[in-house]
């Protein structure tokens, strides 16, 4: 059940709740900022003043309630407890897929015949529900960290393979001929064409993978862990505490958020050149 | 290099496109010669293949038969000699313009000193100085034009191949980097296969213009230009020579009907 939850949850991640911070000195970023930060005033104070009036608080909490767990798990500890844990194997696995599955892509996409062959293989098992590969991944790997941070990974490996692939088999030809015809080597084709062609893709890549990431984290924390935000949240519905999954569910949410300002960031100085 | 050998020498050059279907012949019985520091233009109905012809003498196509030599020597893979000018420009968006005119130097293995050296000295000398540090995407397509034929210049290569290099740009532009390029090309007499399908382009630029037929391609006619050197790119298309070559090529185009 919460398992369907947090998929819910991903994707909001491209939607920031009003949360951050408005720089907007031009009025169309006034405009944009004002926008979200009003619609999510709304959204909260909807959900805040139906709870208990409109329907039972027990089923959906409410943002106080929320705001209120946090403030106290923050104090007695709790909150970085889980997070951090959360955060490391999150990251952790970020990191290993993303560069693993862009190695791969590269790779593949530059084996001639080869590529052929693996490619549906690649594809098919890309279809598997991963999700249910996590009680066998802990039996693999263990109770602890490893196991999610390797779920982790099965989440992300595969779009970051498939932008990587999927980058280079869109390198503008031109620029490849251009250089061949300067008879450049493999490692200056790959410095000054193939990388900064398919940085675009992979900053793509890292943005969807985030909400990947955390799920992947979350869902093995789910199946078999005593720390984490995915511990929280089975452990709170095992108490029937509603406020308890919702504050889980919107600290994965908040962690989706400030992650992909980061890759913002990051995506405003490697791609200024456009 | 032998005294006598041509700069290039094509022999009953043959290519075929591997289409899935049909096996279509692009070039057919193309003889062509270039001699060490001339320049021969190519026209040619769109389609005839003339841009083919460039990457064959680019080894970047393979011929299905027939011979391509430099220098007297055939060529297998690509040729160390040769620089090639893209009609698109090919810069790399994501690099500075000094990195893009550098980019040749710096595969050669240059040290980064003489390269920053040499790309100030080109960059003078096709009017872009200040703009060092800018990305493409900033120029306007004269300029960007300008940063592609400094990053040929800057390869030096033996023979300049230009693939309708001109082409994107509008006329005005057209005709003052046709001029630049003219002066430029004067100062280091190196061999130039030009491909385009503009006529007094090709007559104002060129020792010798070859005319094209359309697919398959073949040489249909040449046409030497006494024109003297060097030339006005502009002016030189109020002689009553060139008037007369102008003539002659269009008449001999138009046949294609």
């Amino acid at each position: 059940m919460s398992v369907t939850m947090n998929k819910e949850s991903a994707p909001s991640s491209t939607a920031p709740a009003p949360i951050t911070n408005s720089k907007g000195s031009q009025p169309s970023q006034f405009t944009i900022w004002a926008g979200r930060i009003v619609l999510g005033v709304i959204i909260l104070g909807l959900w805040e003043f139906l709870s208990g009036r409109a329907f039972n608080q027990f089923w959906l909490s409410k943002p106080s309630l929320i705001i209120e767990r946090i403030g106290k798990m923050a104090m007695n500890g709790d909150l970085w407890f889980h997070v951090s844990v959360t955060l490391y194997e999150s990251i952790t696995g970020l990191i290993i897929g993303m560069v693993g599955g862009i190695l791969i892509g590269i790779l593949v996409a530059y084996s001639g015949v080869f590529d052929k062959w693996v490619y549906p293989y690649i594809m098919a098992i890309y279809s598997l529900p991963r999700v249910s590969l996590a009680p066998l991944f802990i039996v693999w790997f263990g109770i602890g960290m490893t196991s999610k941070t390797m779920m982790v990974v099965a989440m992300v490996i595969f779009v970051a393979f498939y932008n990587a692939y999927e980058g280079i088999k869109n390198i503008d030809k031109d620029l490849m001929d251009m250089m061949d015809t300067y008879k450049a080597g493999r490692w200056h084709k790959l410095r000054w064409v193939v990388l900064p062609s398919i940085t675009v893709w992979i900053l793509t890549s890292l943005r969807l993978n985030i909400g990947m990431a955390l799920i992947g984290s979350v869902i093995a924390e789910l199946v078999g862990a005593n720390r984490g935000l995915g511990y929280y949240i089975t452990h709170s519905s095992g108490l029937l505490d509603t406020t308890g999954i919702f504050t889980g569910l919107v600290l994965i949410m908040l962690i989706a958020i400030i992650l992909e300002q980061f890759v913002i960031q990051v995506e405003k100085r490697l791609l200024k050149y456009r | 290099m032998t005294a006598s050998s041509p700069k290039l020498e094509i022999r009953d050059l043959q290519v075929k496109y591997n289409a899935k279907d049909d096996n279509s012949i692009a070039l057919d019985q193309v003889n062509l010669t270039i001699e060490n520091g001339e320049f021969v233009s190519v026209v040619g109905p769109s389609g005839c293949g003339k841009s083919t012809l460039l990457k064959v003498v680019s080894g970047l196509l393979q011929p299905a038969a027939g011979t391509v030599k430099l220098d007297g020597k055939p060529i297998s893979g690509i040729p160390d000699e040769i620089g090639m000018v893209f009609q698109n420009d090919a810069l790399l968006p994501w690099k500075t313009i000094v990195d893009n005119v550098r980019l040749p130097l710096e595969i050669k293995g240059m040290p980064r000193k003489e390269q920053l050296a040499e790309v100030d000295r080109l960059l003078e000398m096709v009017g872009l100085k200040g703009f060092e540090h800018y990305h493409p995407k900033q120029l306007s397509g004269g300029m960007r034009k300008r940063v592609a034929l400094s990053r040929t210049f800057a390869y030096d290569p033996e023979i300049y191949l230009m693939d309708e290099p001109f082409g994107p740009l509008d006329a005005q532009t057209r005709v003052k980097i046709g001029e630049e390029f003219l002066e430029l090309w004067e100062r280091v007499g190196k061999s130039v296969l030009f491909i385009t399908h503009d006529i007094e382009e090709a007559i104002a630029l060129s020792d010798r213009v070859v005319v094209m037929s359309k697919r398959p391609g073949r040489i249909k006619a040449e046409f030497t230009i006494a024109l003297p050197r060097p030339r006005p790119f502009y002016e030189i298309r109020f002689d009553p020579l060139f008037k007369e070559m102008q003539k002659e090529i269009w008449a001999c185009m138009s046949e294609e009907g």
